[in-house]
């Protein structure tokens, strides 16, 4: 019968203009059987939650190399609360060791940084879908 | 037959879901709609639980079908953004269905039409769906028009198809809108190109996109003379979507149109042509389900049988 598709939203927040991170994630998943919404440059926190909803993903990944993932992260996670609109997100990009912990206490479902390969983050995003599915 | 059973249950479980969702949209709720779309979008036939009073609100609605198509790169997404501001400036609602390319080998996709529409995303008058064509080759994919009833129920009045990008064949969208725009720009080709059948043929509005690079002029020239040989009379709309010239008389052309419809009747043909068309969506669907059940060794072995014997027979004769 139905033929379902993990979907995910690879955002870019913030104002740094490095993507090739975010297309590389991008690339590899829609290479794993994924689709994947790419918004491009320049998101707000408030623009990815709401694109996140219409698409009606199953995971958000935000790619974040400007320093400022503490705060974004946050009200990323504030704002789907507000939305009442659930689902797991996973960061990549230069986060120390110190914040991602931070982060996955916070309630980032996984943290990437630099060097990750492309089937690990795949992998992930899997077990983590697949997760939330059965749920 | 009991073995119908378990299935049957799942059915009505997703309906019973999918009647309380459509509640809740047609009272506004995004996050409803978003959901419902994606029931649609894994199972087109769903679609058949829309029965009774939905089908009346339905064939009330009037809910203008803009397609937008054209090759890749033309410009489909910026112009369909700077369409839509000049839509929210009269106070419409827009619901968006914008599709790209699912990979023929791994199912994937990388959707990126938002990325031109960045500056509707805070807009709670426009709502943007973006999608994989899944497998259909006619430059759509199945669902939409499921997402077509579904944002009609939740009230928007403009509903723009964008799809994936079109060369030729790619004519669905044809069947589909109640008004075609084909985006053109000029490096789309010289006058063979304009005369060749297919995509040509389904255009209510021409626009030529990136007017403002070398090479317009003569596209705009070369096409009024095909139109004029075939003795069709129809809109050229000469444009610069990144800057928005040409977007008002693009917004008029479709205007005009839409009242020409309106007047004619042909509105009504239009809607019995797109019903027809999902018809034969579901029908096609049912066809390679049927197929792909067929034990794969026995296909396998009739298959080679057939290629065995076409190569004998060429070979040896």
């Amino acid at each position: 019968m139905g033929d379902r598709k993990i979907r995910v939203l690879i955002a870019k927040p913030g104002l740094d203009g490095h993507d090739r991170g975010a297309k590389v994630v991008a690339r590899g998943l829609r290479d794993a059987g994924m689709e994947v919404i790419y918004t491009g440059l320049r998101q707000t926190p408030e623009e990815i939650v709401r694109a996140a909803m219409q698409e009606d993903v199953d995971m958000i990944g935000l790619s974040i190399l400007s320093g400022a993932h503490m705060s974004v992260c946050k009200r990323v996670l504030e704002l789907m609360s507000q939305y009442q609109f659930h689902v797991p997100v996973f960061v990549g990009g230069i986060i120390p060791a110190d914040d991602g912990e931070q982060l996955m206490k916070m309630g980032i479902a996984a943290v990437f940084g630099p060097g990750t390969p492309i089937s690990d983050i795949v992998n992930k995003v899997k077990e983590i879908v697949g997760q939330e599915i059965s749920e | 037959m009991e073995t119908d059973k378990p299935e049957k249950l799942v059915l009505n479980q997703k309906s019973a879901q999918l009647s309380e969702l459509i509640k809740k949209l047609r009272k506004g709720d995004q996050i409803a709609l978003a959901k419902a779309i994606t029931f649609f979008e894994n199972d087109p036939e769903l679609i058949f639980y829309l029965q009774g009073e939905l089908q009346e609100i339905l064939t009330q609605s009037k809910s203008h079908i803009v397609g937008v198509t054209g090759s890749p790169g033309a410009g489909k997404s910026t112009l369909t953004d700077a369409y839509v501001s000049a839509l929210r400036r009269e106070g419409k609602k827009v619901g968006i269905i914008a599709v790209d390319p699912s990979s023929p080998f791994t199912g994937g996709a990388l959707l990126g039409d938002r990325i031109r529409m960045k500056r509707h995303f805070s807009d709670d008058g426009v709502f943007i769906r973006s999608m994989g064509s899944r497998g259909n080759v006619g430059g759509l994919n199945d669902s939409v028009f499921g997402v077509i009833m579904l944002y009609k129920l939740y009230g928007f009045d403009y509903i723009i198809i964008e799809t994936v990008g079109a060369g030729q064949s790619e004519v669905d969208i044809a069947y589909v809108a109640d008004t075609v725009v084909l985006v053109l720009s000029p490096s789309s080709g010289d006058e063979i190109q304009l005369m060749k059948a297919g995509i040509m043929e389904i255009a209510d509005v021409f626009v030529i996109n990136k007017a403002d690079i070398e090479g317009a002029e003569l596209l705009k020239m070369n096409l009024e003379t095909i139109l004029n040989i075939s003795e069709v009379c129809k809109p050229i709309v000469m444009s610069v979507a990144t800057s928005g010239k040409g977007i008002d008389e693009l917004y008029n052309e479709i205007e005009k149109h839409r009242i020409h419809l309106y007047e004619t009747g042909e509105i009504s043909q239009r809607a019995n042509r797109r019903m027809k068309k999902h018809a034969e969506a579901i029908l096609d669907k049912r066809i390679q389900s049927v197929l792909r059940s067929i034990d794969s060794n026995d296909v396998n072995a009739m298959v080679n049988t057939v290629l065995a014997e076409i190569c004998k027979s060429r070979f040896d004769g």
